[in-house]
């Protein structure tokens, strides 16, 4: 049967790895390679590398760090941050990336989602949904990095994201990333049993029961997770013995 | 050399350095005189069924493939939808024949039926049902990347090299020497998905 998948994410910054692992001696915590080579090593599922550069000119050394992630490592990576047209999403595809994460832009213009999708595969779309509770059960949907809340309720959104054609879901709880106090598990579980397609776990990881809580009682397909693991507080190694032994699978 | 054969259909960069990491040669291969001066053939590809047939259509390599391929002449290796396009048909597009390699159609995973969440997507695990050169030292049940909605049956059952359950039971692998295919992507499965490229750089 299929495992679960423990995905580390990675900000880059003008080509640069952000808070890059720091749990062994890399000579360059900042190379997005040398990053991705050590979670490729460690047993990550897959890789998700956040671009949070702000001009449009630096999008460029995306470009290159994909191509040269593709190069390095033998497992999927999907790239997420600014993606906005048909042609962003060619570029990074052509340059190694296995998919793209989109957010911002398909909220503005959900007509994007079915596009991307149409073009290139349903298999390489995600969608990012990033999440604020705002009432009893309801979330709402913001975008802009957190910053500006749509009209969209994000199961709503959740589902309408899969008619168009999205291929997986990558949700966050606002409210909880960062505090490691665990994920939304009423989040994660609405999404997860609202729609058919692989749902991504994150925001608020923190501890191994954690995991096993977005997973089993969240019903997501994968957690995704950041300091915890660029830090060493918890290795990927340890976090999949502690989730064979409580009987969930993975890798 | 082989041949990665590039019909737009998805990126070949991945898979093409993959095969060059385990000591192949290869080269980007686009019209019917590339297939007759490569060695051996890799039929990539992600995306829909009917849209890639087109694309082969277009660039005349239908029939170049389907004479390689049922004469026999060279090893072929056919990844993801590269495995199901050697079939007759598939639900994704009825309207568009595949390259009849094999008898069987292409099916989409029954996800009401089987409860599970559709594209599968992840780490699956392939269980060999007899010996061949193209798994040699890959170990049964190893776990490979699965990107898919739809899966192929064959009605041959003597195809199936290596299956694997996603609420169905399905061909994960299919073996007719010289001609290999795989469901899943080698080139995004960490060692053992390498160990089956230099197999095949090796066949």
């Amino acid at each position: 049967m299929l495992a679960h998948r423990i995905i580390p994410c990675l900000d880059v910054k003008d080509g640069r790895v952000v808070k890059g692992v720091r749990f062994i001696n890399l000579r360059d915590a900042g190379n997005p390679v040398a990053c991705a080579r050590v979670y490729d090593r460690a047993g990550a599922d897959e890789l998700v590398f956040l671009d949070i550069t702000a001009s449009h000119e630096n999008r460029k050394t995306m470009l290159r760090v994909a191509e040269k992630v593709a190069e390095s490592i033998y497992i999927p990576f999907t790239v997420g941050g600014g993606i906005g047209t048909i042609q962003d999403i060619r570029l990074l595809l052509k340059a190694g990336c296995d998919k793209v994460s989109l957010n911002t832009s398909a909220v503005l213009r959900p007509e994007f989602i079915r596009e991307a999708s149409h073009r290139f595969g349903q298999q390489c779309i995600v969608v990012a949904i990033d999440a604020k509770k705002d009432g009893n059960n309801s979330w709402r949907v913001y975008t802009h990095g957190g910053r500006t809340p749509s009209r969209w309720n994000a199961i709503r959104w959740a589902k309408h994201a899969e008619k168009l054609g999205a291929g997986e879901i990558l949700l966050t709880s606002m409210d909880r990333d960062g505090t490691k106090q665990g994920c939304d598990l009423e989040l994660t579980r609405r999404i997860s049993t609202a729609v058919s397609i692989p749902v991504i776990a994150s925001g608020g990881v923190g501890k191994l029961e954690h995991f096993y809580n977005a997973l089993v009682k969240g019903k997501a397909d994968a957690v995704l997770a950041a300091s915890v693991f660029h830090f060493g507080e918890l290795s990927i190694r340890r976090v999949k013995t502690y989730l064979k032994k409580h009987g969930v699978l993975v890798r | 050399m082989i041949c990665v054969i590039d019909y737009g259909m998805g990126n070949l960069r991945s898979v093409s350095k993959a095969i060059e990491t385990m000591g192949g040669r290869t080269f980007l291969g686009r019209h019917p005189r590339d297939l007759k001066r490569a060695d051996k053939i890799v039929l990539p590809g992600v995306g829909e069924f009917g849209h890639a047939m087109q694309a082969l259509s277009k660039q005349k390599l239908i029939e170049p493939l389907q004479e390689i391929l049922l004469s026999g002449e060279k090893p072929f290796l056919g990844i993801c939808l590269g495995l199901q396009l050697l079939f007759e048909s598939s639900e994704e597009n009825r309207k568009v024949p595949g390259l009849k390699i094999f008898k069987g159609s292409v099916q989409r995973f029954p996800k009401k039926k089987i409860g599970l969440k559709v594209p599968q997507m992840g780490w699956n695990q392939v269980r060999f049902l007899r010996s061949s050169p193209f798994i040699r030292k890959v170990p049964n049940q190893s776990y490979f990347y699965f990107v898919h909605s739809f899966y192929a049956t064959p009605h041959e059952q003597s195809l199936d090299l290596g299956i694997t359950e996603y609420g169905v039971r399905f061909a994960s692998v299919i073996e007719k020497e010289p001609i290999f295919a795989v469901q899943f992507h080698p080139e995004k499965s960490q060692a053992a998905g390498l160990k089956i490229l230099k197999n095949f750089v090796a066949y």
